[in-house]
C-alpha cells in the first residue's frame, strides 16, 4: 500500500508499504528518519516516541497506515536547522545523555511535557517520563535536564 | 612509576560530552543505521528445544514467501573454522545445546518478510530431555580451569578458625539471573564484496570482534573493517563476539557483496547476547569479640552453558576486601542446557559483593558494632590475596565520608525500630569495590592537520561511558594544547589498535595510548606546532607498578528503604554512593557513570530477575514488560560523590576506572537497610514484596 503523511513539516510518500508495518519502521527504513529508535518492539521503553498530530506515541505501536494523511513530527523535527530546541539542549548540558539511544524517546516526552506544563514538579516530570526507560543514567540528570529547559523556555 | 601527564588543565574540568548534540538531535549514526544500498535482511531461527538435535528443517514454505532469498541452515550453511570458540560456530553441526540457539536464517528483501518466513520453517528436531536446574548439591559441579584468576584459594586453617570463633556468621546467599539489556539491541550490517568483509556493528571492541570474526571465517584481519561509532550501551553484552554477527557475515557471504542488516529483537537479546549467571553463595565469617574477622570463606556455584564455559569469578572481591588470616574462595560450576552465559558490568565482583557484604552486616549484629565500625577494623595494610601495598585504598575514608553526608550516626542501633505509617524505614551500608585492570597493546595516533589541529585516532569505543569526550581532554593535557585543538576519532579498525570496552578499563588503556603518543609526538617534533601532516603512533608502554602493587577502586554505598508493613512493598528513597576511584577526568560524565551504576544496583537489588520455566527451558520474562528495570519513578534520589584521590601508580593520568564500581555493593545495601527497617534478613535477590510477608 502507499501512505502519505506529513513528517517534520514535509509532505512524504512511502510506498509498497505492507500492511503489518509499523510506523517506525516506515520513519526508520523508508524515509531516512533513523531518530527515533527500535529498542522493544512493544511500547515499553519509549525509544521510539513521536508526536502523532501533536500527541507523543510509541512510533513501533502505530500501524503504518494509522499514519495516512496525519502529521508526525520525530526528534530530528524539533532543532531549528543547527539551533537544537531548549531540551534538546538541557540534555547535553545536564550530563543526561550517555548512550543515547533512549534520549530521541526521551527528548520528544519532555519536549510534550514543557508544552502542556511550563514548570514541572519533580513528581510530574517523572510520571510524564514514566513510560521511557533509561539503562545508562539513572534518571536524575534527565530530572535536572527537564528542569533547567523549563527554566530555559 | 609511570611517566603522567605533565600539565592538567583539560582534565579535571567538565566539557559537554562530544558526542551529545548528534545523540539529541537524532543524528548519530548507531550499528543499524549506516546507510547502505538496498540491504537485505536476516531473521535468525532458532531452535524451540533446550536440547537435542535438529533432524531435519523444511524450508519449502519461508522460501516460497515473496522478497525471500535464502534460508540458511546447518544443511547448507558456508563452512566456519571450528574448534575455537563454539559459540560462534553457527549452522556447522546439528545439535542444539539450549533453546533459542541458532539453527537458521532467513534472508529477504524486507525484515517483516525475514520474520514471517521464519515462522514459516518446519523443524524436526530429536530431543534429549534437558537440564536447566542450577543448585548447590548437584553431584556434577565442577572447577573451572580458572575464573580469570585461580578458581579456589585457601590460606590457613578456615574450619579450625570458624570453629573457634567467638562470633560466626554462615549462610547461603543468593543472586538472580540478570540480563544486562542495553536500550540499543544487538544489531549488525554486514558487507562481503570484493573488498572483504565490512561490518557496522553494536559492539564494545572493534578490534576484538575483528579478530573474532577473522578466526571463525579464516580470514585474515586485513579483510575485515569494523566501525562503531555511536554504540547504544553494552554493560559487557556487547564486550565478546556473538553469534548474531557471524551470522549475519554468514548471510552476507550468501548474498555476494548485497549488504545485510540484522537487528536481534529484545527478546532474542535475552538468548543470544550472554547474561549474568544466577549464584549460590555459601558465605562464613568468624571473628573475635571485637569483631576483627579471623576467617572468611565464600564457596560459589553456579552456571555455565555446556556450548562454551565462563566462569563468573563470583569470589574474587572477597580476596581483597578484608583482612584474616584464614581465608579460602571456591568456584563450582554446573554445565546446563542454557544460553552462553557472559560477562555483565562488573561480572563476579557484582554478585561476589552481595553475599559477603550482607554477611559483614550479620556479623556487625553478632559483634555488636555498628557495620561500619565493622568494616574499618578490618581494613588490611596490604593486600590480603597477593601480600603487595595497595596504590591506593581509600574505602575507609568512603565509609567515613559517607556516614558524614548520609546522617548515619542518628540511625538506630536495632532493627524494627522505626515506623511511619504503614512503612517500616530502615538505613544500610555496603563497601563497593573494583580491581583497576590493564590490557597491554593499546596505541594512538595523533596527527597535525592543516586545519591546526590535533587529530587523534585510537580504535576505541565510546558505548556512552564518554570515553570519546574524556580522551579529548587526555590528549590536550598530554599535548600541552586547549581541549578545542584536539579532534578525537574511535570506533573503527583502521584506527590503530585498542582494547575492549570493557573492565572499566578503557581510559586507562586508552588514555595511557594517548598520553605515550603524545610525548612521542613532541619528543620527535618538538614543542611548538609542527607542519600539518606530522603525524606519530606509539603503544602504551607497560606499566611496572601493576607488578608492584595492587590496584582497585573502593566504594562505599548506603540506602535508606522502606517496607510496607502491610503489603511488603519496598521503596528506596535514597541511596549515596561515595567513591575512591582515582583521579575523576570529567565530572559531569563521572557522575553519570556513577550514578547510572548505582541504578542498575537498585534495579538487580529490587526487580531484574530472568525467570527460567524448567519444563521449557527457557526465560519466560524475556522482554522489557517482564523482565522490570527500574524506571524513572523507582529512583527518587540517587547522589554520588567522589574524594578527591591522587594514584601515581595506576596509569599516567591517575584514573582507576568508573564503569562499573557504581553497581556493585549497591543490592547488599538495599538489602542491609531493608533488613534493619524490618528485621526480616533477605539473603536472595531481588529484595521483593513476599520476603516481607512474614514480617
Amino acid at each position: 500500500m502507499r501512505v502519505n503523511l506529513t513528517v517534520n513539516g514535509e509532505r512524504r510518500r512511502a510506498d509498497d508499504v505492507w500492511e503489518g508495518e509499523s510506523l517506525l519502521y516506515v520513519l526508520r527504513e523508508r524515509l531516512g528518519l533513523p531518530g527515533s529508535k527500535n529498542a522493544c518492539e512493544q511500547g515499553e521503553c519509549g525509544s521510539c516516541t513521536v508526536y502523532l498530530d501533536d500527541v507523543p506515541a510509541c512510533a513501533c505501536l502505530v500501524a503504518a497506515g494509522q499514519a495516512e494523511g496525519r502529521e508526525v513530527r520525530t526528534v530530528e523535527g524539533l532543532a531549528d536547522g543547527d539551533a537544537l530546541d531548549p531540551v534538546q539542549q538541557s540534555f547535553v548540558d545536564a550530563g543526561a545523555v550517555q548512550c543515547g539511544f533512549c534520549t530521541p524517546g526521551l527528548v520528544v516526552a519532555a519536549h510534550d511535557l514543557l508544552r502542556r506544563e511550563p514548570d514541572p514538579s519533580d513528581e510530574e516530570i517523572r510520571e510524564a517520563l514514566a513510560g521511557n526507560l533509561c539503562r545508562c543514567t539513572g534518571y536524575e540528570k534527565i530530572l535536572d535536564a527537564v528542569h533547567s529547559a523549563a527554566g530555559a523556555r | 612509576m609511570t611517566r603522567s601527564i605533565e600539565r592538567v588543565a583539560a582534565v579535571g574540568t567538565a566539557p559537554e560530552r562530544v558526542d551529545g548534540r548528534a545523540k539529541v538531535a537524532g543524528k548519530a549514526p548507531y550499528a543499524y543505521e549506516h546507510p547502505v544500498e538496498r540491504p537485505a535482511y536476516a531473521h535468525p531461527i532458532q531452535a524451540t528445544i533446550a536440547a537435542g538435535r535438529v533432524r531435519g528443517i523444511d524450508t519449502a514454505r519461508a522460501l516460497a514467501v515473496d522478497g525471500v532469498h535464502t534460508v540458511l541452515t546447518p544443511d547448507n550453511a558456508p563452512p566456519l573454522r571450528r574448534g575455537q570458540d563454539a559459540e560462534l560456530e553457527i549452522l556447522q553441526a546439528p545439535d542444539v545445546a539450549f533453546r533459542g540457539q541458532i539453527i537458521g536464517c532467513v534472508v529477504a528483501d524486507t525484515p517483516e518478510a525475514a520474520r514471517h518466513a521464519a515462522d514459516l520453517v518446519a523443524v524436526d528436531y530429536e530431543r534429549r530431555d534437558h537440564d536447566v536446574t542450577l543448585a548447590s548439591d548437584r553431584p556434577d559441579l565442577y572447577r573451572p580451569g580458572e575464573v580469570s584468576h585461580e578458581a579456589d584459594t585457601e590460606d590457613g586453617d578456615v574450619d579450625a578458625a570458624l570453629a573457634g570463633a567467638a562470633a560466626r556468621v554462615e549462610a547461603e546467599y543468593r543472586t538472580a539471573r540478570n540480563h544486562n539489556n542495553p536500550l540499543e539491541p544487538h544489531t549488525t550490517v554486514a558487507v562481503w564484496d570484493a573488498d572483504g568483509l565490512t561490518l557496522y556493528d553494536s559492539t564494545q571492541g572493534v578490534h576484538s570482534l575483528r579478530s573474532a570474526v577473522a578466526e571463525v571465517f579464516d580470514l585474515d584481519e586485513s579483510r575485515i573493517r569494523v566501525l562503531a561509532p555511536y554504540v547504544g550501551g553494552g554493560f559487557g553484552s556487547k564486550g565478546t563476539a556473538h553469534a548474531h554477527v557471524v551470522l549475519a557475515a554468514l548471510a552476507a557471504k550468501r548474498m555476494s557483496g548485497r549488504p545485510v542488516k540484522l537487528a536481534l529483537t529484545r527478546q532474542q537479546t535475552f538468548t543470544l547476547a550472554g547474561y549474568r549467571t544466577p549464584t549460590v553463595q555459601r558465605v562464613a565469617l568468624g571473628a573475635d569479640t571485637d569483631g576483627r574477622i579471623d576467617a572468611l570463606a565464600v564457596d560459589v556455584v553456579e552456571q555455565t552453558s555446556r556450548v562454551k564455559a565462563f566462569a563468573e569469578q563470583t569470589a574474587l572481591p572477597s580476596r581483597t576486601m578484608y583482612a584474616a588470616p584464614h581465608r579460602r574462595t571456591t568456584h563450582r560450576m554446573a554445565a546446563l542446557d542454557v544460553p552462553v552465559t557472559s560477562w555483565m558490568r562488573a561480572p563476579g565482583v557484582c554478585p561476589g559483593m552481595f553475599g559477603p557484604e550482607v554477611a559483614m552486616d550479620e556479623l556487625a549484629e553478632r559483634c555488636g558494632l555498628d557495620p561500619i565500625e565493622l568494616r574499618l577494623r578490618n581494613e588490611p595494610d596490604r593486600d590480603p590475596e597477593t601480600g603487595k601495598p595497595y596504590s591506593t585504598r581509600n574505602l575507609a575514608e568512603c565509609l567515613r565520608g559517607g556516614a558524614r553526608r548520609f546522617g548515619w550516626d542518628a540511625r538506630p542501633a536495632a532493627p524494627r525500630q522505626t515506623r511511619q505509617g504503614e512503612w517500616w524505614i530502615g538505613t544500610g551500608v555496603a563497601s563497593s569495590t573494583y580491581p583497576v585492570h590493564h590490557a597491554p597493546g593499546s596505541a594512538a595516533r595523533i596527527e597535525r592537520r592543516a586545519d591546526g589541529r590535533y587529530h587523534v585516532g585510537v580504535g576505541a569505543v565510546d558505548i556512552g561511558t564518554g570515553a570519546w569526550t574524556v580522551l579529548g581532554q587526555i590528549a590536550a593535557d598530554a599535548l600541552g594544547v586547549d581541549r578545542e585543538d584536539v579532534v578525537v576519532t574511535v570506533g573503527d579498525t583502521a584506527l590503530p589498535f585498542a582494547s575492549v570496552a570493557g573492565g572499566s578499563s578503557g581510559t586507562t588503556n586508552w588514555g595511557s595510548a594517548i598520553v605515550a603518543a603524545a610525548h612521542g609526538f613532541r619528543a620527535r617534533f618538538g614543542d611548538d606546532d609542527p607542519p600539518a601532516g606530522s603525524e606519530h603512533t606509539e603503544s602504551a608502554p607497560e606499566n611496572p607498578d601493576t607488578e608492584r602493587f595492587a590496584m582497585h577502586a573502593f566504594g562505599a554505598q548506603f540506602a535508606e528503604v522502606h517496607v510496607s508493613a502491610d503489603t511488603g512493598e519496598i521503596r528506596v528513597p535514597r541511596l549515596l554512593g561515595v567513591f575512591a576511584a582515582g583521579r575523576i577526568v570529567n565530572p559531569r560524565l563521572a557522575r553519570s557513570q556513577f550514578l547510572g551504576g548505582m541504578t542498575m544496583g537498585l534495579s538487580m537489588a529490587l526487580h531484574e530477575e530472568g525467570v527460567m520455566d524448567e519444563r521449557l527451558g527457557m526465560v519466560v520474562n524475556h522482554d522489557l514488560a517482564e523482565y522490570h528495570v527500574a524506571t524513572n519513578a523507582d529512583v527518587p534520589s540517587v547522589e554520588a560523590e567522589w574524594i578527591d584521590e591522587h594514584d601515581p601508580h595506576v596509569n599516567p593520568m591517575g584514573t582507576k576506572g568508573i564503569g562499573e564500581i557504581g553497581i556493585v555493593g549497591t543490592a547488599a545495601a538495599v538489602a542491609n537497610a531493608a533488613y534493619h527497617a524490618t528485621g526480616v534478613r533477605v539473603r536472595e535477590l531481588p529484595v521483593t514484596a513476599d520476603r516481607f510477608l512474614t514480617a
